[in-house]
């Protein structure tokens, strides 16, 4: 009895620590500790060598394209159907077509958003939508230049990262669905879900925050503004949404809490970094995208490209930053396609039809003239 | 003769007949006792007789509703998934009913309904357990001093599940039964309520939980080192001192100057032990009832330092008037 129980002993011990070694996901030293705060305030973002090695190799910018010659004559006059950048030379135009393949579909090319037949053809839904991202990226680089994206600006790269649909998108998440009648009360959360760090913590966050321009700037903020009680507060479950929202941030950019926030206070704005201005900012150009650009191509997309609930895939931090706070490494990307920085000629601009299943092949749209 | 030597070589006491303890009034014990090496390893090798009695059945009882509602539950949000249960079981939780029930008594059973009848049963269980643990010591002739403690730690719980959501006036307020659920809820607790870390009474709290341990190992170090020479027998010392209390009297006064007696040890570790939660649950108690942002408190009160600025003044964006630059 008692040699059985040490050998059982030993081997459960010997196989928790096996696993412990394996799955625990360990980083390990040397440390790349950098001081953002005031000395003594655990302002500190930790992070490893190796990783910052593996994070700045990750997110390298792809060498822009070759400059051509300025002049000749306009894209619109020599292509038809050329509706977002129709001003640009059509030799710009041929430029950034090319780089857009090797972005989003180094692997498809052309044909990938181009019916061969004739380029101008809007009958595939990628073209269409990709007329739709034009816009938004020249939305980002110019509205949102001084709020978010600064001088480095974005491309298609800084989300597609040579994948038609980029590595990070989201949809709304209808949790699990009873099929029972014994319906539990699991409040939307208590499910390990990789958005909100494995966290119990309520997984609809983006849903809830990410969704609409219209969220009050108050949603996200859960803590009282004087010691006392003065008014009925918060509940805690509003808590929750907040911590796993910033969890997801946190994840989305690779760094810990006090990069935007002293966790003394998270609330204060007196204690935060400015890189907590510059997060508020990209939460609403966040939603901007997402309700003006994204949510609109609904009918654009086929079912295929949907979410379980019928949604679009939809932006959030991660999509663009991949892991790094500041994306492709803080690469002045836009510095060599202008054309993209470019205020957006009109927003509503219809984003082109789909051709018309019955009568292939399909006329294409009027060109702009 | 064996003796205790040290703590890998423990020594297992086996009685020929079982040992039944003293004669008591009503004597209601269950089952056959028998001796275990296993049993042994952590405490007395002799397992039972146990006590029942009507409250240890009822406590028992209620505690099984309780532990069977919330497991469903758990089940149930997985789709009744017997994979899924195991995978998910430290994520799944049932959680209280929703704010806008407020305190309604019975909201529907999916939507806190359960969470409310499980806290009925699960406090029942408690509090017939606390009573069981007092009749058992008077019944002995015991002092009180094990149910009190307990009561300490059911002045908690109260205060987390019933008191507080009562006084905020919402039983959302209270905390979800599962294992990661209810960590995430304390810590979005804190950040709800401006950093528990400046509530004074979770201060205390720590103070005493931490000194706790520190009490705990000073003396169960002291005697396992001078049981060789009896200190074990470390109550009789307290009036008849021998070897083994005066050596570990005389340790402490050589290391640290200052030594408890073998009476003010236990006194020391039971006052700590109990006002660790009997100060955290009023630090509990006085969040969002009476004090709705710990850090402004503290800043009010002198408590929080403050350090200098290390980046120019940031300004909330939302004050900022719109159309100007921040």
């Amino acid at each position: 009895m008692r040699t059985l129980l040490v050998v059982a002993g030993a081997v459960v011990a010997l196989f928790l620590t096996i696993a412990m070694l394996g799955t625990a996901g360990w980083t390990r030293p040397p440390m790349a500790g950098q001081q953002i705060g005031y000395r003594g305030t655990g302002m500190d973002l930790i992070r490893t060598r190796a990783g910052n090695e593996a994070l700045a190799e990750a997110n390298q910018a792809p060498a822009p394209a070759d400059p051509v010659e300025e002049g000749g004559e306009k894209a619109s006059a020599v292509y038809q159907n050329v509706k977002v950048l129709g001003d640009l030379s059509a030799d710009n135009f041929n430029r950034l077509m090319v780089s857009m393949t090797e972005w989003v579909s180094p692997e498809q090319g052309c044909t990938y958003c181009h019916n061969t037949e004739n380029m101008a053809d809007d009958s595939l839904y990628q073209k269409r939508v990709a007329r739709r991202m034009l816009q938004m990226t020249q939305h980002i680089n110019s509205t949102w230049k001084e709020k978010h994206v600064h001088e480095a600006g974005v491309t298609c790269y800084t989300c597609h990262r040579g994948n038609p649909v980029p590595a990070n998108i989201w949809f709304e998440n209808p949790g699990p669905n009873a099929k029972s009648g014994f319906i539990a009360r699991n409040n939307g959360q208590n499910v390990a879900t990789p958005e909100v760090g494995l966290t119990s913590l309520p997984y609809g966050v983006y849903a809830a925050f990410y969704a609409h321009k219209n969220t009050p700037d108050d949603a996200i903020r859960v803590n009282a503004q004087s010691a006392l009680p003065e008014s009925k507060g918060k509940p805690i479950q509003d808590a929750e949404k907040t911590f796993a929202l910033m969890i997801s941030m946190s994840q989305s950019l690779g760094v810990n809490c006090t990069f935007c926030h002293n966790t003394r206070s998270v609330a204060q704005w007196g204690e935060s970094t400015p890189n907590r201005v510059t997060a508020w900012h990209g939460i609403r150009m966040v939603r901007d995208l997402n309700e003006d650009y994204l949510s609109p191509l609904a009918g654009t997309f086929p079912p295929n490209r949907l979410g379980p609930q019928g949604d679009v895939p939809k932006v959030n931090c991660a999509t663009c930053h991949n892991g790094a706070n500041k994306p492709l490494n803080g690469a002045h990307v836009v510095d060599a396609y202008p054309e993209l920085a470019k205020p957006v000629a009109s927003a509503d601009m219809p984003a082109g039809t789909p051709a018309q299943p019955a009568t292939p092949p399909a006329a294409p749209p009027a060109p702009k003239p | 003769m064996a003796y205790y030597q040290n703590i890998f070589t423990q020594v297992q006491v086996r009685p020929v007949t079982p040992e039944l303890g003293i004669p008591v009034a009503t004597d209601k014990r269950l089952g056959k006792p028998f001796n275990s090496y296993l049993f042994g390893l952590f405490g007395n090798g002799q397992v039972g007789p146990i006590y029942g009695g009507y409250l240890g059945v009822l406590s028992f009882a209620c505690g099984l509703i309780a532990f069977e509602i919330i497991g469903l539950n758990m089940w149930a949000s997985v789709n009744w998934d017997p994979v899924q249960f195991v995978r998910q079981l430290p994520w799944l939780a049932l959680e209280p009913p929703l704010p806008k029930y407020g305190l309604k008594i019975l909201p529907p059973l999916a939507e806190g309904g359960w969470w409310l009848i499980t806290g009925f049963f699960l406090t029942t269980a408690i509090l017939l357990w606390w009573l069981r643990l007092y009749r058992r010591a008077r019944a002995l002739g015991l002092g009180t001093h094990v149910p009190w403690a307990f009561a300490s730690a059911i002045w908690l719980y109260l205060v987390l599940g019933f008191i507080r959501p009562v006084l905020m006036g919402s039983w959302s307020e209270a905390v979800p039964f599962g294992i990661f659920p209810h960590l995430d809820w304390t810590a979005a607790f804190s950040l709800r309520y401006g950093n528990l870390f400046y509530n004074p009474f979770h201060m205390l709290s720590i103070a005493f939980l931490y000194g706790s341990t520190l009490l705990f190992a000073m003396h169960g170090a002291t005697i396992l080192a001078c049981s060789r020479y009896g200190a074990e027998r470390e109550i009789d010392q307290i009036v008849d001192r021998g070897t083994g209390t005066e050596r570990a009297a005389l340790f402490w006064r050589w290391t640290m100057g200052f030594n408890a007696t073998m009476e003010s040890i236990h006194r020391w570790a039971w006052w700590f032990a109990v006002l660790t939660t009997l100060t955290g649950g009023i630090g509990i108690l006085l969040t969002g009832t009476v004090v709705d942002n710990w850090y402004l408190w503290a800043v009010k009160h002198g408590v929080a330092p403050s350090y200098p600025q290390v980046f120019g003044p940031i300004v909330d964006p939302s004050s900022v008037v719109t159309g100007v630059k921040p």
